[in-house]
């Protein structure tokens, strides 16, 4: 939902970044409103799940140059504890198993971290137990997987309802998810898709991060940009994304490789 | 992972009786119980058997100098702290090396104490058999030990007994003596639970026997104090058929040192060790275990973990000997250690001797550090570092502590481990 007059949550502004000595994000820019659907598209490597690692925190990229501001204000200076607490999320591509650490215990932490940064008081184990309950219809989730260790032996589908569980027990402002549509088949990918579509509202935003376009057939984007050698080259609507889809990547190369020629102006 | 370099025990004979051992002998108890003959035979074998030092393969990494920094006597018992309810369906036999531990208590059905013409036949056969017996804990125990917890298991024993120990703040040597006899198809679930809470040393020496088809499941949970010692020696004898499932859980300790020794005479039985050690501060934390079969057919799952912080420091060595009788057998070593900090060190080394040649015998060890990206996912939900590390670690040790018994549960064996709980 496109609102000009919505606040805006998240400001990237030219942003620059590497991981070891090698740069991936050259310069990028994106403004996110509230109650937007943001996409994200490109070829692997062309920096877009460096782009939502950054945004988390990940330590080992190091931002070198850019903004980014959340809700106003810095976010780069925070811890990622503390970005997470002020309600931005990230979906992981590769949920990390946790051997031993129970999955009802992680998110029972992990909810309480995020309601203490919106103010709230923590839940007991049982207010919990009843709230998780009722979160893990969102995302048609067994029971089972709230006993066993935090991911560790679920199947990829599974890994990606957990990731969308945990999205809905934080109620971030601003999810980012990676790549969430990999690996799933196509009823795993409707229940995830589902779980996003319920909890995106008009007071949260959501940045897709997606290879291809049959997410974004069950989530529709206000706004699809294309990112290719760490920038983003083209930004439009959701036809964007079917553009790419009926025309692949090829034009996107074509339209870098004559942007390297012509060398962007400074300012 | 340190190559074998086989030094001989000979390479430190030679050295006058140290003034430690002299000491000790000298105040070592007199009298007609059923220890006095033990004692007899281990008082010029602890005289004549030098000082486990640096020099000797199996102390090479575990310096002795806590030990020897305590007083060469036995312990003198002071008020014992508060013990947690036991849980329903354990029975606690506290064990304090001098009063008599059923005293008072009436044994599970099926379980009785040996005592007289047996309890001397049958006291020593297992730390024999497992070849334990020229141990230098083993000797130091059996100068000091006056008393012996002697147990005959008939059938299944559907209650747990706890074994419990508390050293206290009290300084000198606590030795505990135990012996359990499983006949054949008997079953049997205990759990040890040795603590301290100052300098002193907790000196354990465990015989048990499974008769073919029989089970032990055998929990040792041990949390120490900042200068106590532990030194604990279980040798366990397994016929056909029979099952040891062996948990510990140690750490905390100046020195702690636990030796499980297993053997299966004619193979073909079951055996798992799981350990969890922690050495923290200037701690050493120390399993050398071996497993012999002597028989075609057996099986052991062995999974060692340790965790060193601070200037810690985590030794273990894990023999396993699969002779040429010993035809396929299944043997499986895996020891995975946490190095929390620059300045703690952690020696691991699988010491597998095979023989036979049909069998299978898989070993590995890792060390590493927290994962940076479970550290990672786990600040990503809003959980700080500290608190993150934290879980981790707990991770780490759980997948141990929970096969202890569920007696250990009133415990706390994670936050005693850790140091976390009041005492």
């Amino acid at each position: 939902m496109i609102r000009p007059d919505a606040p805006v949550l998240l400001e990237i502004r030219d942003l620059t970044a590497r991981v070891e000595d090698q740069p991936i994000l050259k310069g990028v820019s994106l403004t996110i409103r509230a109650g937007e659907i943001h996409a994200v598209m490109g070829r692997n490597g062309s920096g877009k799940s460096t782009l939502s690692k950054v945004l988390a925190g990940h330590p080992a990229y190091t931002v070198t140059g850019g903004t980014v501001l959340y809700k106003g204000e810095d976010l780069l200076s925070l811890e990622p504890e503390l970005r997470a607490r002020a309600g931005l999320f990230l979906g992981f591509q590769y949920p990390v198993e946790i051997p031993g650490v129970s999955n009802l215990e992680f998110l029972r932490v992990a909810t309480n971290a995020r309601r203490a940064g919106k103010g709230e008081e923590e839940l007991d184990t049982f207010a919990f137990e009843d709230l998780v309950r009722e979160r893990l219809q969102v995302v048609q989730m067994d029971p089972a997987f709230l006993e066993r260790s935090v991911n560790e032996g679920f199947s990829g589908g599974e890994k990606k309802r957990n990731e969308i569980l945990q999205m809905a027990l934080l109620d971030p402002l601003v999810a980012v998810l990676d790549e969430t549509d990999s690996g799933l088949d196509i009823d795993a990918l409707r229940i995830v898709a589902g779980g996003v579509n319920h909890l995106a509202g008009p007071d949260n935003a959501t940045l897709l991060i997606t290879h291809y376009q049959r997410l974004l057939d069950v989530i529709t984007p206000d706004y699809v940009h294309v990112m290719a050698a760490g920038r983003i080259l083209r930004t439009g609507g959701k036809e964007l994304a079917l553009e790419l889809e009926e025309r692949g990547y090829d034009w996107v190369d074509a339209e870098l490789a004559a942007l390297e020629r012509t060398p962007a102006e400074v300012g | 992972m340190v190559a074998a370099s086989l030094s001989t025990p000979t390479a430190a004979a030679g050295a006058a009786p140290n003034g430690w051992v002299a000491a000790l002998l000298a105040s070592a108890p007199d009298g007609a119980d059923a220890l006095a003959a033990t004692r007899a035979q281990a008082a010029p074998a602890l005289a004549q058997t030098p000082l486990p030092s640096r020099r000797v393969e199996a102390w090479r990494f575990t310096d002795l100098a806590p030990l020897t920094a305590l007083k060469p006597d036995r312990l003198t018992p002071e008020p014992a702290a508060a013990l947690p309810e036991p849980l329903a369906g354990s029975l606690r036999l506290v064990l304090d090396g001098r009063s008599d531990p059923l005293a008072g208590i009436s044994l599970p059905a099926g379980v009785e104490p040996i005592g007289g013409d047996e309890l001397n036949a049958t006291l020593g056969q297992v730390l024999a058999a497992t070849g334990s017996a020229e141990l230098w804990p083993v000797l130091l125990n059996g100068v000091t030990a006056r008393q012996v917890l002697a147990l005959r298991v008939r059938g299944p024993v559907a209650t747990t007994l706890e074994l419990v120990s508390d050293a206290g703040a009290g300084e000198g040597i606590l030795p505990l003596r135990l012996l359990l006899v499983l006949e054949a198809e008997s079953s049997l679930e205990i759990l040890q639970v040795h603590r301290s809470g100052g300098a002193n040393l907790t000196s354990v020496v465990l015989e048990a026997r499974l008769g073919e088809g029989a089970e032990l499941r055998h929990g040792l949970l041990a949390p120490g104090a900042e200068t106590g010692c532990l030194l604990a020696t279980v040798a366990v004898e397994q016929a056909t058929g029979s099952r040891y499932s062996g948990v510990s859980a140690h750490g905390g300790w100046a020195l702690g040192r636990l030796e499980p020794r297993l053997v299966q005479r004619e193979g073909a039985a079951h055996s798992t060790l799981k350990a969890l050690q922690l050495a923290d501060g200037r701690q050493i934390s120390d399993t050398h275990s071996q497993m012999v079969f002597e028989g075609p057919d057996g099986r052991l799952e062995q999974l060692h973990k340790a965790v060193a912080d601070g200037q810690g420091r985590s030794v273990f060595n894990g023999a396993v000997q699969v002779p040429r009788e010993a035809q396929r057998t299944d043997a499986a070593q895996l020891s995975r250690n946490l190095l929390l900090s620059d300045r703690a060190r952690i020696d691991t080394k699988p010491e597998l001797e095979i023989v036979a040649d049909d069998v299978r015998c898989a070993h590995g060890a890792t060390v590493s550090r927290l994962e940076q990206d479970e550290l990672f996912y786990l600040q990503s939900r809003g959980i700080a570092a500290d608190q993150a590390a934290r879980l981790l670690l707990r991770g780490f040790c759980e997948e141990v502590l929970q096969e202890l018994p569920a007696a250990a549960r009133p415990w706390q064996p994670l936050a005693s481990l850790l140091g976390e709980q009041g005492r």
